[in-house]
């Protein structure tokens, strides 16, 4: 019996081929999206992973500064005390090829340290320790990070040679400590000393400790990756989320469609004795085929979407958080699974309705297509006021909870909330029109669009939530662009950028310069290792070019005056969130530092925390602070000679002098690298939604035969329905689109006020970009409109035999 | 006896108010035995070809299916009545859209494990639809589709076979000459013919007439 019940299951979809394929594509396209985004994120995470479990290895048990920072001397009379210990230099080495965080250590106590030099992709260690060791020493990196060094660096002082390892995570350096203090400039300081012995620490030995100096475990002394990048893989997934519920409004609608086409068949079949359980039952099993089927292609797509976008992902978290993401994807179980899971997991909900119904079908006599389409709109109602519901529950849950997770529910409760209410808006505009319309044909027109409600409520509601969500995150994303080269305005204020070889030779940069008459901006900072994580501290000059262009968010009056007079400081506004700081607050740092807050500036992009005090108050604490980078302010037009001079002067290479409009440029170019995930997932989503409106017209089209008929046989042309069909759905597209408008602005509200402040830190002012809005509203028309093209060109040719059908067909 | 009805009633609601639509109908059809049904629209003749069919249930009396009484049977039992013993011809035909007419006629005795290949190739013979095996349901006429609905039928040699208006969409000529093939089936695999009509002339070429009116037999 089952063999039978099922072939004749399966039989309608060999007849309905075009329904399958949606069916198939929309899930296919939802599991696509998903597994994609979930691959991209269990890359990442891996990385992250890889890289947090090298450095758990590498730094065991470690002493570390608390209050001052560790220096050469602290560890040379540890020694002298009998400390095994093994000295390790950590930092961001800027350089002009991809900034790294490297790693020093001393080859020869570190051999004692597990996992700390790590082996060559050649293999052995004696080769790569003994080109650690050779002057002027080599850098260990992953092959990834390697290929764009090349095979050497030339740091000024001579050929760093580069070695392959996979064993060093992508984005990180393992070098000779020395030569880490020459690339960090961070002369005769430490990051830590590695314990080398695993014995307790008794207290006669911990008071050896000097004040400053205290026993710290890896998770104390480190920023986990993981943790900073938690947010944006939590985006990720919302969006995946939002491009898998939007595929899934085709697969439910088609799933509709075919078991509403059904119901005669499942009635013949149960009077015909097949029971009704059983057939619950295969019809599961039908779907379950389905469903495997679609999450195979569907994984298959995703998995090239992933490859697409994984290079993206990664220029994002090294911009955005210093994260390093391997590019090469790999096949991992969780994302396969999850895929798979979603896939079953949507058919069930999409069918959910129809089982239901189905279970609710008597065996005999059943109400019409029609009359059940009356009574879905009745339910509107219902829907709208659940959807009112959510966004209450949302709208509480934002102001209760706050923070990310409300946030979160905020945006869902909105989403789903607006789309359940979108039918009911939708009846009562169409009411509306048809009440005011004047003419048999123009009334016609708006009762024909609200008979279709019904059909195509599914498909509008994911075209709203596709549009709403590009209006949302492109105008999210176009004022972040917008702040973003303001404040690029604001802080490359200098006309040339000038990157010294040594501190000898950036005094005498300075010196020369100054004598030329040209304004010279020291760019020295030091960076303090702190229990929340490293805080990098500029010390700037008294000069015009800050105090009127510094992107400053709050300040105290005469800021700039105080901050001269080495009275306080100014702190970024991620390290101001992050640690919940205020004005007048004071900041934990070592004696000698100046920690009043006086003001708290935009500082976009970087994810450690940052301060600015006086260059005085600067080179008291930090004595050998870098001396090698210089912003040059001068006419712009005599930035070109300005740099023929000091490459032929100073024998720089033109890589050290960097003018202002390239530095720009560079960083719109990172910039907009960032977003083309966001781009790529918000012009899928709303492809799925075309795609979605596209087969709700095609499947439909056919049931539309007896509400055409009729007026055809009135004296109607089949041109003039074909046009009117067009004209209906482009009507359809354009309310739904005019509905999504308000929700977008909402939406981008909500990711900028509260959803970017906790993901990356900082509050963005939100602008309005009208003309962008009018495109995707006329981009969504013109979906419509191929979407309608068609069925409106099947109308008209199609032939007078098949609308009389519609007569024939009516006992 | 294939078919008993004992003082069976049913009653329906309609506007808050219950009426009886069928009330202690009493009837018995043997095996071979062919019985017209008559009535006006809405005087219950569906509804009681239904309850003989174990499609429905019925509120008061008993009905025996080849002397087992449907009130015992649960709804699993019933469903295995209808897949072994009870075919039906509906008056919309209920053929399926996206079988073709072979797979069609195949349909119920394959549920019923009675397939039989020759047995259907006559039946298809003798119905006039061995052209038509591999045509789609929209590819045929009303009356083929209904042929091919009576082919399904008998394609499982029922012991009970119920018909609502079978020759409903047929011209009279034609109507009588599926009618005379059907009676020459039924008896042919020795089954009972049930059949409901709004024509007495359709009615009076079967063995016995009755006719319902106000939900009782007369």
């Amino acid at each position: 019996m089952s063999r039978t019940v099922l072939s004749a299951l399966f039989s309608y979809w060999r007849r309905h081929l075009f329904q399958l394929g949606a069916l198939i594509i929309g899930l296919a396209l939802a599991t696509a999206l998903w597994a994609a985004v979930q691959a991209v994120n269990a890359q990442a995470r891996a990385s992250y992973a890889k890289a947090e479990s090298y450095l758990a290895q590498a730094e065991q048990r470690s002493l570390s500064a608390t209050t001052a920072p560790m220096r050469v001397a602290d560890y040379v009379r540890l020694k002298r005390l009998g400390w095994k210990l093994s000295p390790v230099l950590q930092g961001r080495w800027r350089n002009s090829i991809q900034n790294l965080d490297i790693i020093g250590i001393d080859p020869l106590t570190s051999l004692q340290v597990p996992g700390q030099t790590p082996p060559s992709s050649a293999g052995g260690e004696t080769p790569l320790l003994l080109a650690l060791l050779q002057p002027p020493g080599g850098m260990i990196m992953h092959p990834e990070t390697a290929g764009m060094f090349g095979s050497g660096y030339d740091a000024g002082f001579g050929h760093l040679q580069i070695i392959r390892s996979e064993a060093v995570p992508v984005g990180l350096a393992v070098v000779d400590i020395s030569l880490a203090s020459r690339l960090l400039g961070s002369a005769e300081q430490l990051t830590r000393l590695v314990l080398l012995e695993d014995v307790p620490l008794d207290r006669e030995k911990l008071v050896q400790l000097p004040a400053h100096i205290q026993l710290a475990s890896m998770a104390e002394a480190q920023v986990d990756p993981g943790s900073l990048t938690e947010s944006f893989h939590l985006n990720l997934t919302a969006f995946g989320f939002l491009s898998f519920a939007v595929g899934l409004f085709i697969v439910q609608g088609m799933i509709t469609l075919a078991m509403e086409q059904r119901r005669n068949m499942f009635r013949t079949l149960r009077c015909l004795g097949v029971p009704f359980v059983s057939l619950l039952g295969l019809l599961a099993v039908e779907m379950g085929v389905i469903a495997f089927i679609s999450a195979s292609i569907g994984l298959i797509i995703g998995h090239f979407i992933a490859i697409a976008l994984l290079p993206g992902v990664s220029i994002t978290l090294a911009s955005l958080y210093g994260a390093q993401v391997e590019h090469g994807l790999s096949l991992r179980a969780n994302w396969i699974l999850s895929g798979l899971a979603m896939s079953f997991l949507g058919t069930a909900l999409a069918s959910a309705q129809s089982f239901y119904s189905l279970w609710k079908l008597p065996i005999l006599l059943a109400p019409s297509t029609q009359a059940r389409g009356q009574q879905l709109a009745g339910r509107y109602g219902a829907w709208a006021l659940a959807g009112l519901a959510l966004l209450a529950a949302g709208s509480i849950a934002l102001m209760t909870y706050g923070g990310l997770l409300g946030g979160f529910v905020f945006l869902g409760g909105l989403m789903l909330g607006a789309a359940l209410m979108l039918p009911f808006c939708l009846w009562q505009v169409l009411h509306l029109g048809q009440s005011l319309a004047r003419g048999a044909l123009a009334q016609w027109l708006w009762a024909d669009a609200r008979a279709q409600l019904p059909g195509l409520s599914l498909a509008l509601m994911a075209l709203m939530l596709a549009l709403a969500t590009n209006i949302g995150v492109g105008t999210m994303v176009s004022s972040f662009r917008l702040t973003f080269s303001d404040w690029m305005d604001q802080r490359l204020s200098a006309e040339l950028y000038v990157t010294a070889q040594d501190d000898d030779q950036g005094a005498a940069l300075q010196i020369w310069l100054e004598g030329q008459g040209h304004r010279v901006l020291p760019i020295r900072s030091h960076e303090l290792q702190r229990q929340s994580g490293p805080l990098r501290i500029y010390g700037v000059r008294d000069d015009a070019t800050y105090r009127e262009n510094w992107p400053m968010l709050e300040a105290r009056d005469a800021v700039w005056d105080k901050i001269a007079m080495g009275a306080g400081l100014l702190v970024s506004e991620q390290l101001a969130r992050r640690e919940n700081l205020r004005l007048g607050d004071h900041l934990p740092l070592p004696d000698g530092w100046p920690g009043e807050i006086l003001g708290i500036y935009s500082d976009y992009g970087n994810p450690q925390g940052q301060a600015i005090t006086s260059l005085a108050k600067l080179l008291d604490n930090a004595p050998g602070a870098p001396n090698r980078r210089f912003g040059i302010r001068l006419p712009v037009e005599e930035v070109p000679d300005l740099i023929n001079v000091l490459m032929q002067e100073f024998d720089l290479k033109r890589e050290n002098l960097v003018q202002q409009s390239l530095v720009k440029s560079r960083s719109m170019a990172v910039f907009n690298q960032t977003f083309l995930v966001t781009d790529a997932l918000k012009l899928l989503t709303l492809g799925v939604a075309s795609f979605a409106i596209f087969t709700s017209l095609v499947s439909l089209w056919s049931q539309r035969l007896p509400q055409l008929g009729p007026v055809w046989a009135m004296g109607v042309s089949r041109r003039v329905l074909a046009l009117l069909d067009i004209l209906r759905s482009l009507l359809m597209a354009a309310l739904t689109a005019l509905l999504a408008l308000p929700l977008g602005l909402i939406l981008s509200w909500a990711l900028l006020d509260v959803i970017n402040t906790e993901a990356f830190g900082w509050r963005l002012p939100m602008y309005m970009f009208p003309f962008d809005w009018l495109r995707l509203v006329l981009l969504s028309l013109l979906a419509a409109f191929v979407a309608a093209l068609i069925p409106a060109w099947h109308l008209f040719r199609l032939h007078p035999h098949e609308l009389l059908k519609v007569f024939s067909s009516e006992r | 006896m294939v078919l008993k009805l004992k003082e069976v009633t049913k009653v329906i609601a309609q506007s808050d108010l219950e009426r009886p639509i069928l009330d202690q109908v009493s009837l018995s059809l043997a095996a071979g035995e062919s019985l017209a049904l008559t009535g006006e629209s809405g005087s219950g003749k569906s509804t009681l070809l239904h309850l003989a069919g174990a499609l429905d249930v019925f509120d008061s009396g008993e009905i025996y299916l080849d002397d087992q009484p449907l009130s015992d049977l649960s709804e699993a039992a019933r469903a295995e009545l209808r897949r072994t013993s009870v075919s039906v011809v509906f008056q919309q035909f209920n053929i399926i859209p996206s079988l073709d007419v072979a797979a069609n006629i195949a349909l119920h005795a394959r549920l019923g494990n009675r397939h039989d290949a020759e047995w259907e190739a006559y039946l298809a013979e003798r119905l006039g639809l061995s052209d038509l095996l591999h045509r789609f349901p929209e590819q045929l006429s009303g009356g083929q589709q209904q042929r091919v609905a009576i082919a399904r039928a008998l394609a499982l040699r029922p012991k009970l076979l119920l018909a609502d208006e079978p020759t409903g969409s047929l011209d009279e000529e034609t109507g009588q000459a599926v009618l005379a093939l059907m009676l020459e089936l039924i008896r042919e695999t020795h089954s009972a013919l049930f059949l409901v009509t709004h024509s007495p002339t359709i009615a009076s070429g079967l063995d016995r007439q009755l006719h319902l009116q106000g939900g009782r037999l007369r």
